[in-house]
């Protein structure tokens, strides 16, 4: 029987938070692109194009993230690809991140004032060029306030990935509880780690809240 | 690749699945009546006089705001035996689940009850309503009425959590397909399934309390 002091569990802890931090950047960096890509279709002016945007964002918002795990862990050796817990991990959080931001996103473009399309055109600039130098900067500046908040979240569902077994810091509280039966000081570390990662952003979208409101 | 996907077991399955959807379905509301209960003397709470009891309020919502549910719901059934609290795992769940929603709902009850004009307090305590009628009557309805909407955003984003629950063995939809795969060795399409089960839940659950909560306002809620 190995003994765990106070600090083997914090230390195991903190050197599992490194896959959180990890997935979680990953996840968010891979959904952004998609997400990008998401709402292009979303504000596309192709009217099949938006409702194929419309149902995967309903999709991934109407399921639980849990059940998408399970579905790529599953699902994908069946279509012939070897996968394992990280691939499933960051796919499914990566496919989720990229509904919601597309759906934030969305949300800024479209409380753009049509003039601003105006006068990208009235000065000569096509539809890329215009959505490039003027429309997604300022979608994404007014919606930087939910985007940093939906970051948070992200942090917070990798916790789901250890259910397909994918190690990071609540799996490894699993087995380290297993250890030592000692689940007050292993689940309050746990939770105190998150807490950490977390609350920064969260003030951090608090401010950008109270900016937004003076500003107005 | 030869697979070729098999519905079959599915005839045998529906009284597991429906007994699972159930169970999600019992779950959420009556975490959904006891949080929004909850969050209203949360709310009103946050608004007290004593500064001890606001800060302890905010303290509460933002730390179960920046952990994970997964973490909060072994802590409570992991944790709180060794406090000599047995729980039930339902129990348990109800409660972290309650715990959960209540700290996301005190926020948005307390932005309804911001959002009602002072005036309108001012008018019913001129009127000689007394002052718990004037909250009930008066001010409760015009609030519910701005935060509906996020409300019942709230309540469908807690029936998708709820899905973690099984992992502490309590028998809700996400167990239940957990239990067939490993019977039929269908992984996918049990998955598959009880996904679809869960998109048509979360439609018809965001359908119900819209249309609920239009005739609750337009009947002058209390």
């Amino acid at each position: 029987m190995i003994e765990f002091t106070f600090w083997d569990i914090l230390r195991n802890l903190l050197l599992a938070a490194r896959w959180t931090i990890l997935l979680s950047i990953v996840a968010f960096v891979g959904g952004s692109i998609a997400g990008v890509a998401i709402l292009l279709l979303r504000i596309s002016k192709r009217r099949w194009l938006r409702r194929a945007a419309e149902y995967y964002i309903g999709l991934f918002q109407g399921t639980p993230l849990l059940m998408q795990l399970f579905l790529l862990f599953f699902g994908l050796p069946l279509l012939g690809f070897r996968i394992e817990a990280w691939t499933a991990a960051v796919l499914g959080l990566t496919l989720c991140a990229s509904a919601f931001l597309a759906e934030i996103w969305r949300g800024g473009v479209q409380s753009l004032p049509s003039g601003q399309w105006d006068a990208g055109s009235s000065l000569g600039l096509h539809y890329v060029a215009q959505l490039r130098l003027i429309i997604l900067p300022q979608a994404f500046a007014i919606t930087r306030a939910p985007t940093v908040g939906f970051l948070v979240q992200l942090i917070k569902s990798t916790a789901l990935t250890s259910i397909i077994g994918f190690e990071e810091l609540v799996r490894t509280s699993n087995a380290i509880n297993n250890a030592t039966f000692e689940p007050f000081t292993v689940y309050g570390l746990v939770a105190l780690i998150y807490f950490v990662l977390c609350y920064p952003l969260t003030r951090y979208t608090k401010i950008l809240e109270l900016r937004a409101a003076t500003h107005r | 690749m030869g697979y070729a996907l098999d519905f079959g077991w599915l005839t045998g399955a529906v009284g597991m699945i429906a007994s699972g959807a159930a169970m999600t379905i019992f779950l959420i509301a009556v975490t959904s009546v006891l949080g929004v209960i909850l969050s209203i003397f949360g709310a009103a709470a946050k608004r007290s006089r004593y500064p001890i009891v606001r800060k302890a309020i905010a303290a509460y919502v933002e730390l179960v705001r920046n952990t994970p549910f997964l973490v909060q719901l072994f802590f409570i059934f992991f944790g709180l035996p060794r406090l000599g609290i047995r729980l039930d795992p339902v129990v348990a769940a109800m409660l972290a689940m309650t715990l959960n929603m209540t700290a996301y709902t005190t926020e948005i009850v307390g932005a309804g009850l911001d959002a009602v004009p002072k005036g309108q307090r001012e008018a019913a305590a001129a009127l000689g309503l007394q002052p718990w009628l004037v909250f009930v009557k008066i001010v409760l309805p015009q609030a519910l009425k701005v935060i509906f909407a996020a409300l019942t955003s709230q309540i469908v984003i807690m029936m998708l959590e709820s899905a973690v629950v099984s992992q502490i063995a309590v028998r809700e939809l996400t167990y239940e397909a957990d239990m067939l795969q490993a019977r039929t060795f269908r992984a996918f399409e049990t998955y598959f399934v009880v996904t679809m089960v869960y998109l048509v839940m979360s439609i018809g659950l965001r359908r119900l309390l819209f249309a609920a909560g239009r005739r609750a306002i337009a009947g002058g809620m209390a």
